[in-house]
């Protein structure tokens, strides 16, 4: 625990909706604590906003211990901002030095709409998840787990795919504005296991046009999404994607 | 007559094994082709929430469901590291659906109904059938079958877990399986919405008023049940494991509409959590229960030691747990742990720069396993923990200390999950059921899936077979929507108008420190009355003096607001509610009501029932009624963990 505060100097996008334009606007930060997180200063600096009767700067938020995926904006033009795999929220001011110029802005993704200032619609994955996203099982009588064997390494791995928290993040560091991370992950995660075998190629094709129809770019194979993801997923996941996609629309005659 | 009124669970009677069988098939059916002419509101999407608005789309009803995040899968639920409950019995330790049942009643100090008990213990192993099958990566054996962990001080291990992420993965399948029936057309999905008024119609639930939270507009909901499945309320202590959003504002709003709020004092402070680090500090992340199996708590002998820990001898530490409860040391259950801390603390023997901590230490763990063992068991809790406070576990031993992290209490649902108001059922952390006095580590998640997953889908039903008939056909031009929304309206322009000087986080803060001083790990008599005037006087200065910034569109400071106004009400209540429970019982430790050796000492010929509270005004003090808990099955004893 440090005693020593910073001031810091931002420059913070603010926009009153996703119909009129944006543009930054400069604050002073003083007494920064360097054990504070990154949403605490924000917090922080919308009670000074309260005070001098102006309007607080809207950011998502939920979690604050980086599983939610509800946080995240590009600090110094690097989505969730430096540290690898970390989310903004576990983002913590030591990383930052008394008198920095931090810039804040929202993610910049097509797909996402700039709703008020720092805050975006990430409905577009919802409605990729929607697009096939699952296994088609009821609740009821589900067959008894062990019944279903499944190697530890392919659990593992399947672990690792299920692990995104749908930040945006990858969106937000591809140059084409791609959710190729995103959805590689999911369709990993149920390609991998074999209660995901049965729509396994359906899910690919739907979800992938899905991904089109929504307005994300396309893969161009920078890897600046694998670089931006909190949670470490790895690009291997869109070779995978690449082929499950093949595969579908070479064999599936739906 | 006395207003006083002795609440019916509408439990089953009889044998317990059988009980749920012989109640479910006792219920009423609708048949599919009426389901399409009816719909559920479902307001909350954590497992219990999303759980229900899935399985209900998926046996024909239409369904709306509403969160205030901006997607179900981000639910608090997501948060949930340790694992999941289900007496499978796979490591073949001599564990059952009885002894799971036995664990959860006696962990809860006899304060919950032993019918639903039974019945939540019963569908657990439905829950890891259900969701393997859903394709959550439960961590699996070399052989591929699952593994399971032994959690929270239980003798067995029973907990299913997916690496540090149960409660993620878990969600995940509860939500894509929600997200298929989005994509069916059978549930209608809103999300930044928030509930903030429950409508009732000819005595029954039959819709909500809700804020769109991007655009500000408030708008009318209905249907024929509404199921409120919105967590926890830890936040009423401000500082908390939990998210911002768990809040209890939305049960506030139904019990000022006439439901029950049951036990509210119970509230589990879990020992685990990191340190206060400074006053601007939001929450207090939870370092997993599942440390305690390698870690030793202990404080320097001589108060106010200085030193930095590695230069304290082992002669001049206390390990004060291992030393007060020999026979599970490091493992006491979370209540007593929690306490054991504080008075480590108060008494003068606090370590770190605040002195609001102690030690939690795997020197000798990673001394008898290596590196390299510790690493790969707590490797990203290790991580976790470093981010926050920038020092290495394996070098310099942890701080810790305890913080709110589960409201046992909650609305009170009778056996069918249902209110006390007809047509409104409660699931999840936001009623009461099931865990009593204290929750036992991951029986939540099994709790809220359970709800979520396989007991509301049939209640609900039932509700709807046998209202079927007499259901008014309403909309929502209805007076009764009229009224709410213009109630929510003033509310709003009320709060916007008071202009003073006191943002509604300053407020929460002083709420939540009165909270956590007089309403938390050790109760009097006379700190609950002193913390009954401090939060008085804290609402009546929010309706003078609270600043609010920005307008009534998408706002941040105004969805505070209106949160922290009900959590005041709220904290009132936990606070009448702990003073008028004379006994100490789990996570209710009245300093006032123990026994000669300074335990817990419970009053079961007084105090062996629900409170529930009922709302008569603003500045009325409410009525509470009683359900009387009867055991049959377990024998009441003394919880000792000597
Ligand atoms: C850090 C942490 C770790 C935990 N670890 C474990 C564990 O290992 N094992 C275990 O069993 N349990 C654990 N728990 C407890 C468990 O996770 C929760 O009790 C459980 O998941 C609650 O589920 P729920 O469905 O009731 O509510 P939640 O998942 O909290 O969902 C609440 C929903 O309601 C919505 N909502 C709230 N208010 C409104 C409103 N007014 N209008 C509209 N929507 C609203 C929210 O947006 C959200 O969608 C843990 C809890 C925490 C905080
Ligand atoms: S707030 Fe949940 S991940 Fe940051």
């Amino acid at each position: 625990m440090s005693s020593n505060t910073m001031t810091l100097y931002l420059q913070v996008w603010r926009q009153k909706n996703s119909n009129e334009a944006g543009a930054f606007s400069n604050y002073e930060v003083a007494n920064v604590s360097p054990d504070m997180s990154f949403l605490e200063m924000l917090d922080m600096l919308n009670e000074d906003l309260a005070r001098q009767g102006l309007d607080p700067i809207q950011y998502d938020h939920d979690c604050r211990e980086g599983i939610c995926g509800a946080c995240g904006v590009v600090i110094n033009g690097e989505p969730h901002g430096p540290g690898k795999q970390t989310t903004t929220c576990e983002l913590h001011m030591r990383n930052f030095k008394n008198g920095d110029a931090i810039v804040i802005e929202p993610w910049r993704v097509k797909a996402f709409a700039v709703l008020k200032d720092l805050a975006v619609d990430r409905s577009a994955y919802d409605k990729i998840i929607q697009a096939g996203g699952f296994i088609k099982v009821n609740y009821g009588n589900a067959p008894e787990a062990n019944s279903l064997p499944v190697g530890k390494d392919v659990a593992d791995l399947a672990m690792d795919m299920a692990a995104c928290i749908g930040c945006g993040a990858c969106a937000a560091a591809c140059k084409n504005a791609s959710a190729m991370l995103f959805a590689a992950a999911k369709i990993s995660h149920l390609a991998l296991l074999p209660q995901g075998q049965v729509e396994r190629k359906k899910r690919a094709a739907n979800m992938i046009k899905a991904m089109d129809e929504l307005g994300f770019g396309n893969c161009t194979n920078q890897g600046l999404c694998e670089d931006a993801c909190p949670k470490g997923i790895n690009i291997n996941a869109i070779a995978r994607l690449n082929r499950e996609y093949l595969d579908s629309i070479l064999t599936c005659n739906f | 007559m006395s207003k006083i009124k002795q609440l019916d669970s509408n439990s089953p009677t009889g044998p317990i094994e059988t009980a749920w069988d012989r109640h479910r098939f006792g219920l009423k059916l609708v048949n599919p082709a009426n389901r399409r002419k009816l719909k559920v509101i479902v307001v909350g999407t954590g497992l219990a929430g999303g759980g229900s608005a899935g399985a209900l789309a998926e046996m024909g009803y239409n369904v709306e469901a509403f969160t205030i995040l901006d997607t179900p899968r981000r639910s608090h639920s997501i948060a949930a590291q340790g694992g999941v409950n289900a007496a499978k019995n796979y490591p073949n330790d001599n564990d059952s659906i009885w002894r799971l049942f036995y664990d959860t009643v006696k962990g809860g100090d006899f304060r919950s109904n032993e019918y639903s008990t039974y019945r939540l213990a019963q569908c657990a192993n439905n829950i890891i059938d259900q969701a393997t099958a859903q394709g959550v990566p439960f961590s699996r054996e070399y052989g591929g079958t699952l593994s399971n962990r032994s959690f929270g001080g239980v003798q067995v291990s029973r907990t299913f877990y997916a690496r540090g992420q149960t409660g993620q993965q878990l969600l995940l399948g509860v939500y894509q399986s929600l997200m298929k029936e989005v994509n069916r057309g059978k549930v209608k999905l809103h999300t930044r919405k928030e509930m903030l008024d429950l409508v009732m119609i000819d005595g029954k639930a039959r819709g909500i008023i809700t804020r769109d939270l991007v655009t500000g507009k408030l708008e009318r909901h209905y249907g024929d049940a509404v199921i409120l499945a919105t967590g926890g309320f830890c936040k009423t202590y401000y500082l908390s494991t939990n998210a911002m959003a768990s809040n209890g504002a939305s049960q506030m709003r139904c019990y000022e509409k006439g439901a029950y709020m049951a036990n509210p004092c119970f509230t589990q402070i879990h020992p685990t959590s990191l340190p206060v680090m400074g006053p601007f500090m939001s929450k207090q992340t939870l370092m997993s229960e599942a440390l305690r199996n390698d870690g030793r708590i202990w404080v320097p002998k001589a108060k106010g030691d200085h030193r930095p820990p590695n230069d304290i001898p082992e002669d001049e530490r206390d390990y004060f747990l291992e030393r007060r409860y020999p026979s599970f040391g490091n493992l006491t259950p979370r209540d007593i742990t929690s306490r054991a801390i504080k008075q480590a603390v108060d008494s003068g023997h606090g370590v770190g720069p605040t002195k609001v901590a102690v030690y939690l230490d795997f020197k000798d763990a990673i001394k008898r396993d290596g590196l390299t063992t510790i690493k790969e068991k707590y490797g990203n809790l290790f991580d976790m923990y470093t981010h926050i406070v920038d020092e290495s576990p394996y070098k310099v031993p942890m701080r810790i200390y305890p913080t709110a992290h589960f409201t046992m209490g909650g609305l009170w649902v009778d056996y069918n999950l249902m209110s006390s108001i007809p047509g409104l059922f409660v699931g999840g952390e936001a009623s009461y059921e099931y865990h009593g006095a204290n929750r036992l580590g991951a029986n939540s998640l099994m709790s809220a899936t359970t709800d979520g997953c396989f007991v509301l889908p049939t209640t609900v039903s039932n509700y709807l077979g046998e209202n079927f008939k007499t259901l008014a056909k309403i909309d929502d031009k209805h007076d009764e929507f009229e009224k709410a929304e213009k109630s929510v309206k003033d509310r709003i322009t009320r709060l916007l108008n008071i202009k003073g000087s006191k943002t509604p986080n300053q407020f929460h803060k002083e709420l939540g420190k009165v909270m956590f001083d007089y309403v938390g790990i050790e109760r009097t008599e006379e700190k609950l009355k002193h913390a009954i005037e401090e939060i008085t006087k804290i609402k009546q200065l929010y309706h003078k003096d609270l600043l609010l910034s920005g307008d009534d569109a998408m706002n941040i400071e105004l969805e505070r607001a209106l949160r922290v106004e009900d959590s005041i009400n709220l904290g009132l209540l936990m606070a009448r509610d702990a003073l008028e429970r004379k006994e100490s019982c789990g996570a209710h430790y009245r300093m006032d009501f123990v026994d000669d050796e300074g335990e817990a000492q419970r009053d079961d010929e007084n105090f062996c029932h629900v409170a529930a509270w009922e709302y008569q005004g603003q500045s009325e003090v409410p009525l509470r009624h009683i359900e009387q808990l009867k055991f049959n099955n377990i024998a009441l004893t003394k919880r000792s963990y000597k």
